[in-house]
């Protein structure tokens, strides 16, 4: 049986729940004063990063020390892996020195589908962001964030997100972030609302199991959590909007559009932040914004994910598609 | 020998005949030749064509005999039943000069399995800045008639007005790549509902049909004749029906692979299913057959894009574009046409050699399967159901999105000129 963690659409409500709640026990390890649990001595994993990204990376690495793996990391930085062989020859090179799981990002959408399906290599793979398909780790931190704050610590065990009203903002064409979070969120059974300027949502995006609107004052006072996503300012040169101010006036989260959010009701990011473009320093600053928690989050779910997948008794995450076409 | 007897052949998938070629000619058609003197075939009821003709081709030498050669390449042609080829001029060096057209023609004929004819780049190093020397291509001893920048769109359209113009002084055609460049940029697929969710670049259906808009206008402006190479939407049909109804001189070609597959493939992130144009959906499928029925699309043309290994054994993003197809070409041609009851195999032989030669205009080519025409000639045994096996490809690359798919129909000999190229199957 294969067992890797690829999409965020792979996971049954179960299978999430499960990781969510396995999250929480680990989350118990980062308060003891050794934080380390002997699960995964003995096993290799490889942290193979062919686009920058400092942030999964140490976030992924901590989990695996934290859970006594032995960590080889591999950055596979610049021009030099554009041709596509590189992958496929890494990928060997790694399996030949016994590496048990490969945590991968990639550029390019379904690189580690690919690298999952294509026979190269046995180890279980891990999908750490690819292109603008899939980040799910992400988007189960981003869960456990919101089950945390939204249910409780200890009221969320084996609870999804049943009638959570979520909004995710901003750059939906290129985000990962936002795929996987829809995929997810809508099967902890929590209602997703879109909002971004027409030139950043997908064709094809109404078949996706949320709503989409271009009116984020709408759609604040009904939100029980609001993700903003980053921007990247080359999009603007794209023309994707007219100016950097014109997108802050209408897409940005300042402090008066805080202030028609409901009381409980919490502002995520998955970071790294661009203040004064998508989000205000007085909203990124507030208590009402996780984004230091999705953080430490981040490394809880990495470590559940990792243990499920390599150390426990029973696989909770299964390869739900079929590897090739009939 | 000179003399071959092809006994009891469903001519174009009528009664069965005999036909019996003499040298480079078919003498007589009819029933109960006389077999004296001659090699006799038996046809047992398989259904005779007359040689196949490809408009769209890519030999890749010179440049890329890594992929394909002229040799590789047109025995690929011969075993898939195809008689004549048209080869495109994305070549390195690019086919923008008489030298280089000339070249690849003496190939095709020193090799002698399947006629050769160039295309002709429309503009040098196919760049869309200046206009490649059309008159000494088609002057040379390739005799070039059609001119084509495919792979890229002659997207600038004042060179295409003029490329248009141009050609009109010897009966020249230019084929156009019908794709919008800034629409799509970073395109790794047909831009819907798939494209979202797998978080791969769109390239959206009105990328071609913006362009082939354009292009039937400007053939009417100018009183030219235009090709739409591989045509691949609804709505490109819709637009190209508009442009005959109206009597512009436009005529369009299909890739097999545009009738049978979509874009569904790519959730298998699977190279092989990368194409330029991208797999469509089902619709676009339905509606491009029925184009083809209709005769608003005028021919199959196979776009055979031969790559090696490692250009597709990789992650989606880095592969190359393209799929082989000139040895399964005819055998997705009856699965989507034939098997269901679309065409008849008189209306595949119009769109697979008829047409393709008379758009071409590829002499001895796409005749009529009668008396004193040259004998270039398949035979295919449309009973025959098979799994597609790479291995026997005699094509120098295997970038084929039907390995293990069963198909219909094989061929099993060709003639050039009343030379057997192939016989039961095999090359000679």
């Amino acid at each position: 049986m294969q067992r890797h963690l690829i999409s965020a659409a792979d996971l049954t409500r179960d299978d999430a729940v499960l990781i969510l709640d396995t999250a929480e026990e680990m989350a118990r390890v980062a308060d003891r004063p050794i934080k380390k649990l002997p699960t995964l001595r003995g096993r290799t994993i490889v942290n193979l990063f062919f686009e920058d990204s400092t942030r999964t990376r140490i976030s992924f690495e901590a989990a695996e020390k934290r859970l006594s793996a032995d960590v080889i990391n591999f950055t596979a930085k610049g021009s030099s892996v554009s041709k596509g062989e590189s992958l496929k020859d890494t990928a060997q090179t790694l399996e030949a020195m016994g590496v048990d799981a490969v945590v991968i990002r990639h550029g390019a959408s379904g690189a580690p589908y690919r690298l999952a399906t294509s026979g190269w290599i046995d180890a279980a793979v891990i999908n750490a962001g690819d292109g603008t398909h899939q980040h799910p780790t992400q988007a189960l931190l981003d869960a456990f964030t919101m089950r945390r704050r939204l249910v409780g610590r200890d009221a969320g065990l084996g609870q999804d997100l049943s009638g959570r009203r979520i909004t995710i903002v901003g750059d939906v064409l290129h985000s990962r972030v936002a795929r996987s979070n829809v995929d997810l969120l809508h099967t902890l059974g929590a209602e997703v609302t879109l909002v971004a300027p027409p030139t950043l949502v997908p064709v094809g995006v109404e078949t996706w199991p949320c709503e989409v609107s271009y009116d984020l004052d709408s759609t604040l006072a009904k939100s029980d959590a609001v993700m903003m996503l980053r921007v990247q300012r080359e999009r603007m040169n794209a023309a994707f909007f007219p100016t950097e101010r014109e997108y802050s006036r209408r897409y940005g989260l300042d402090g008066d559009r805080m202030a028609r959010m409901p009381e409980h009701a919490i502002v995520m990011h998955p970071g790294p932040m661009v203040r004064g473009m998508e989000i205000t320093a007085e909203v990124a600053d507030s208590d009402r914004c996780t984004v230091v928690e999705q953080v430490a989050n981040g490394v809880s779910i990495r470590m559940a994910v990792l243990y499920l997948l390599l150390g426990g008794n029973e696989p909770a995450v299964a390869h739900a598609r079929t590897p090739e076409e009939k | 020998m000179s003399k071959i007897l092809i006994r009891g052949a469903k001519v174009l998938g009528g009664e069965p005949q005999d036909v019996l070629i003499d040298g480079e000619i078919i003498a007589q058609v009819g029933a109960g030749l006389s077999d004296e003197d001659a090699l006799v075939v038996e046809a047992d009821g398989k259904v005779l064509l007359p040689g196949l003709v490809d408009l769209h081709t890519h030999l890749r030498e010179p440049g890329r005999e890594d992929s394909e050669t002229v040799l590789t390449g047109t025995r690929a042609a011969a075993s898939g039943g195809y008689t004549a080829v048209f080869a495109m001029a994305n070549t390195f060096p690019v086919a923008d000069t008489a030298g280089v057209v000339e070249q690849v023609y003496r190939l095709g004929q020193e090799h002698g399995y399947c006629d050769v004819q160039p295309i002709g780049a429309v503009t040098v190093g196919l760049e869309g800045k200046k206009l490649a020397e059309l008159g000494a291509m088609h002057e040379s001893a390739a005799g070039v008639t059609v001119f084509s920048d495919d792979g890229k769109c002659v997207d600038d359209a004042v060179m295409m007005r003029r490329a248009l113009e141009y050609v009109k002084a010897f009966g020249g055609v230019v084929a156009q790549h019908a794709q919008e460049p800034r629409l799509t940029e970073g395109a790794q697929m047909n831009e819907g509902v798939v494209s979202a969710e797998l978080g791969l670049g769109g390239w959206p259906a009105v990328a071609e049909e913006s362009i082939i808009a354009r292009d039937v206008l400007l053939a009417e402006h100018v009183g030219s004749r235009v090709h739409i190479c591989h045509l691949s939407t609804a709505g490109s049909v819709e637009i190209v029906r508009w442009a005959k109804s109206r009597g512009i001189d436009v005529t369009a070609e299909v890739t097999p692979h545009h009738l049978l597959l979509t874009d569904e493939l790519v959730r298998t992130y699977n190279p092989v299913y990368k194409v330029n144009p991208p797999l469509r959906t089902e619709r676009d499928v339905l509606a491009l057959r029925e184009a083809l029925a209709d005769g608003t699309i005028d021919i199959v043309a196979t776009d055979h894009a031969p790559h090696p290994h490692e250009d597709k054994d990789c992650e989606w993003g880095a592969a190359a574009m393209g799929m082989v197809g000139l040895e399964t070409a005819l055998s997705v041609v009856q699965e989507t046409m034939v098997t269901t009851g679309l065409l008849d195999w008189a209306g595949v032989a119009d769109r697979m050699s008829f047409k393709p030669a008379k758009i071409g205009r590829a002499a001895g080519h796409g005749r009529p399967v009668s008396a004193g025409e040259p004998a270039n000639l398949t035979l295919v045994d449309t009973a025959y159901r098979g799994s597609v096996d790479p291995a026997g490809f005699a094509s120098r690359s295997r970038n084929t999105p039907y390995e293990g798919r069963e198909l219909p129909g094989r061929v099993t000999h060709t003639w050039l000129r009343g030379k057997a190229t192939l016989v039961d199957g095999k090359l000679t």
